[in-house]
């Protein structure tokens, strides 16, 4: 089977897209990118992935590979001669596991929540992401060394799960006029947020937050029924 | 240097057994410690500071939390012996993918279950089934998930088969009747002798919940 019979199943505005197509970058693989609709499910992706119908999906040959921090990890088996995502070591990639699923299961869900929240519950759900900021400003002084990321030299499989979040941190910023990545208070982050979207693998497939505002507003707004803004 | 391998557990709860089941698997010796969860250990709070949750696989004084975390962390530390994942990457990613999926959905379904009433309740029933028949199609006519060995995503439901008795009685539902399939697999794993030791008794889970629903008033 070809090594180069490679599509990705996403949408550009995908946080979870991007991991496979950061991941993808890393090891130099060329790949076809195959855009959804937003708002409708095409053929392929109902069959590839009957379960979640969702993206991302990678097809590999013709086996569809589903879940964001499967797929990473499935792209840095497959792909060995390229640069490692996770670390060999067995016990780090216990922790790189941990933290991957503690940015999908408790911070995320947390920070998506913010906006649609109102009062007490708003106050707490800042609250929560501050915190794991927190957290993951002691992790990334521990496991960088001293160097530009979490994986040390080069992204890895943390960077890759924390910096496809990046984005959806910015408008979650603007939109709910709150402040959550502070340099006075995580500075570390700050720059290695900076040193992750400068990173060639990451240039090209970080959308700009003006948009991702944009589309964030579109959505909030079919949500509610209202007609979209027009600005 | 011998390997010293703590876990810090809780008898009922699977995603301990998953763990329990991994060590029994490798044949790994181990000191195991009940939490009580009321009242937290200092050792836990020091090795899982952020969920403050268990299982923790504390091995020569260094944590590893999360179950299937755990579960691979055993895995590839003791890979002489057998392999809980497959090795073909392919493979390992649809397992991966699988547990994922009990993982997201089976507790969540449970909690609705065994917290709500009316048609709150019979809605989750409904997903339930659902959920199962999924899995069940996943199985097919393999023996187990993992194919003719028991595997990753065996490992990661059978523990749920200790707590049917317990959610066919409080969700009133009957787990044979609509999901046969699931029912023939989990009592083939219970053949294993691993699995078997470390499942405790249905009814044992079921005074437990039960214990817990009056306590926090859900009955």
């Amino acid at each position: 089977m070809a090594k180069n019979d490679v599509k990705l199943l996403g949408v550009w505005a995908s946080p979870f897209v991007m991991r496979a197509r950061i991941s993808l970058n890393i090891k130099s693989v060329n790949y076809e990118f195959l855009e959804e609709t937003v708002g409708s499910k095409s053929e392929l992706l109902l069959q590839s992935n009957p379960v979640h119908k969702k993206v991302p999906v990678l097809i590999h040959g013709d086996k569809p590979i589903c879940e964001s921090l499967v797929i990473v990890q499935y792209i840095d088996e497959v792909w060995t001669s390229g640069p490692s995502i996770l670390s060999t070591d067995h016990y780090d990639r216990a922790i790189q596991r941990f933290w991957a699923a503690y940015l999908d299961d408790k911070w995320f869900p947390a920070m998506r929540r913010i906006r649609g929240a109102q009062g007490e519950e708003r106050q707490e759900l800042v609250d929560q992401v501050v915190e794991g900021l927190a957290l993951l400003e002691e992790a990334f002084g521990k496991y960088s060394k001293g160097k530009a990321f979490f994986g040390g030299d080069q992204i890895g499989f943390i960077d890759i799960a924390f910096g496809s979040l990046l984005g959806w941190l910015r408008v979650t910023e603007k939109l709910g006029e709150v402040k959550l990545l502070d340099e006075a208070k995580t500075p570390g982050l700050v720059k290695w947020a900076e040193s992750f979207c400068a990173d060639t693998a990451v240039k090209s497939v970080m959308p700009e937050t003006e948009k991702l505002i944009e589309f964030s507003k579109l959505l909030m707004a079919k949500m509610k029924g209202a007609p979209p803004p027009k600005n | 240097m011998a390997d010293e391998v703590v876990l810090l557990d809780f008898w009922p709860s699977m995603f301990g057994m998953r763990v329990r089941i991994a060590l029994a698997e490798k044949g790994i010796k181990y000191e195991y410690k009940d939490e009580d969860l009321r009242n937290k250990s200092p050792l836990l709070l020091e090795m899982n500071p952020i969920h403050k949750k268990i299982p923790v696989l504390i091995h020569n004084g260094k944590p590893v939390c999360e179950s299937l975390i755990i579960v691979q962390y055993i895995d590839e530390v003791w890979k002489d012996r057998c392999p809980l994942l497959p090795i073909d990457p392919y493979q390992r990613a649809h397992s991966r993918f699988w547990a994922d999926f009990v993982d997201k959905k089976v507790i969540e379904v449970l909690m609705k279950i065994s917290t709500t009433k009316g048609e709150e309740k019979e809605a989750g029933k409904m997903e339930f089934f659902e959920i199962f028949k999924i899995l069940e199609g996943e199985l097919g006519d393999k023996p187990y998930f993992g194919g003719g060995t028991f595997g990753f995503v065996d490992l990661s439901l059978i523990p749920y088969y200790s707590w049917f008795y317990a959610i066919e009685t409080i969700g009133e539902l009957n787990i044979e009747a609509e999901c046969p399939k699931i029912v023939a697999w989990a009592k083939k794993c219970l053949q294993k002798e691993t699995v078997a030791k470390t499942l405790p008794d249905q009814k044992k889970v079921y005074e437990y919940v039960e214990q817990m629903r009056k306590k926090f008033g859900n009955d």
